[in-house]
């Protein structure tokens, strides 16, 4: 079952074409890694699905709903409002930033939108937010508030709060590169533990390892074009454009180096 | 100055100081709800609507208040003869000098918010009104305290202004006092009297800033 589909999808500042022809498909369960690097339009492209981005051309479908209905000469007709909120419910979104609601407590930041959008009662959302602060490791937490957490804290209440929704799809835009090593691993845990779960995940991210070990499809983006996709041991390990194979050249470099240092692993190695 | 005369003149001050209370609490009454929809109008994508609404608050901002108060108080009866309520014209140019000024600090309250909000507030399918009120407003309101409270002080000490319109209130009569007594002592004895009033108003904020400062 397909979960995500995008057709021939074009996104310009301006005059600046950011994002070019991108078409893709996500099917149920999957693990979608989008890598590239810094301005290639990873994030635009994530923006563009979760609505945060108006797209200037294309096609989106999110778990059956049609985003876009139509065309004219000013651009996309976007679908009624009705639609567009049920697609945002069916996907949830990780921020590079976290965006917590700094004044609610943890428990509130996940009860909040349960209550108010979904009309869960309120001990019913509780309930099943504080089964969510454990399985984040958070459980001692619920009442402290996000500047009382360390930066990866609240990069996982932020993952306990996009799952209360119940979301079809997680999408992960850069969740770790806000944080320093050292907690980048607990999150990259958290993710591993949730594509064992079987949730249907797209993932921006610089850690190329976790791509490789959690990604059933790697697409690696440049210039706002998918220059390559495929099998996580096909593009990382075997990239076939010269494109792919420059960016990539560092991380193999760094691996080859770190093996003569067995004690040293990289960041989402070896979890 | 006898003790009996002492006071006589505290009870005639206080008389005074709540005069220049009651145009401290209406003026704050209607310029803070007012503020707040001219921030709200201001920041508005509709030209017609911010326009308008930023020449009003770059006249308010622009003029003395004196001069306001005046204009308010009898540029009605110079232009078309009409004798109004003196206190309610002072009312009306306070109102209206002060809501520009709340307006800007709410406006800027709001607009330092970061988008990262909105977005992670739009993601969990809250709509509009939702995400102001519960998401947005609160920490709004955090933010405009400090910069509030010094518009508030200012405006108690603002109102000894309405003696120039022939309002009695507390600074025009310790500055009659002081003529007839040739004495600073009415004088500093007013002072006391906004001075106190003043340290009650910063207790107040610091209050309310430690209540909302259980997050940052």
């Amino acid at each position: 079952m397909t979960m995500i589909r995008v057709e021939h999808l074009c996104k310009h500042f301006d005059d600046l074409e950011v994002l070019s022809d991108i078409s893709m498909e996500i099917k149920k369960g999957e693990v979608v890694a989008i890598i590239g690097p810094s301005g290639s339009g990873k994030s635009t492209l994530l923006r563009c699905i979760n609505q945060f981005e108006t797209v200037t051309k294309g096609k989106i479908n999110i778990c059956g709903d049609d985003m876009i209905i139509g065309e004219n000469a000013k651009g996309p007709i976007y679908a009624p409002k009705k639609i567009l909120k049920k697609i945002r419910l069916n996907v949830g979104v990780v921020f590079q930033q976290f965006n917590l609601f700094p004044h609610f407590n943890a428990l509130r930041n996940i009860t909040e939108a349960p209550i108010r959008v979904l009309k869960t009662p309120k001990e019913q959302a509780q309930q099943e937010a504080r089964l969510l602060l454990q399985e984040v490791g958070l459980k001692e937490k619920e009442k402290s508030y996000p500047c009382e957490l360390s930066g990866g804290q609240q990069q996982r209440l932020s993952i306990a709060r996009a799952l209360a929704l119940h979301p079809q799809v997680l999408f992960f835009d850069e969740p770790t590169s806000a944080l320093d090593p050292e907690l980048t691993g607990e999150i990259l845990k958290i993710i591993k533990k949730l594509a064992a779960e079987n949730h249907t995940m797209v993932i921006v991210t610089h850690e190329m390892s976790f791509a490789r070990d959690v990604a059933d499809w790697i697409i690696f983006m440049d210039g706002g074009y998918i220059v390559e996709q495929g099998r996580p041991e096909d593009v990382i390990n075997n990239p076939q454009k010269e494109r792919t194979k420059a960016f990539l050249e560092r991380f193999h470099n760094i691996r080859k180096e770190s093996k003569l240092d067995k004690k040293q692993t990289l960041p989402g190695e070896n979890l | 100055m006898t003790g009996e005369a002492f006071g006589n003149m505290l009870l005639t001050f206080l008389e005074g100081f709540g005069v220049s209370l009651e145009l401290f609490g209406i003026t704050l009454l209607i310029s803070i709800p007012l503020g707040f929809v001219v921030a709200l109008g201001r920041i508005s994508k509709y030209k017609i609507i911010s326009w308008p609404l930023s020449v009003y608050i770059s006249i308010m901002r622009g003029t003395p208040l004196l001069l306001q108060l005046l204009f308010f108080s009898f540029g009605p009866f110079y232009m078309f003869g009409w004798n109004w309520n003196r206190f309610l014209a002072v009312c009306i140019s306070f109102a209206l000098n002060y809501a520009a000024y709340f307006a800007e600090i709410f406006r800027g309250g709001i607009e330092s918010m970061p988008v990262g909000q909105y977005e992670a507030s739009a993601a969990l399918g809250f709509g509009k009104g939702q995400t102001f009120f519960r998401i947005i407003l609160p920490q709004v309101i955090k933010r405009v305290l400090p910069a509030s409270a010094n518009e508030v002080i200012t405006l108690v000490k603002d109102t000894s202004l309405v003696q120039a319109v022939g309002v009695v209130e507390l600074f025009s009569l310790a500055n009659k006092l002081m003529g007839k007594q040739v004495s600073p002592v009415p004088l500093i004895v007013a002072g006391v009297f906004y001075y106190i009033f003043n340290l009650l108003v910063s207790f107040v904020f610091r209050f309310i800033e430690k209540k909302l400062n259980y997050y940052k």
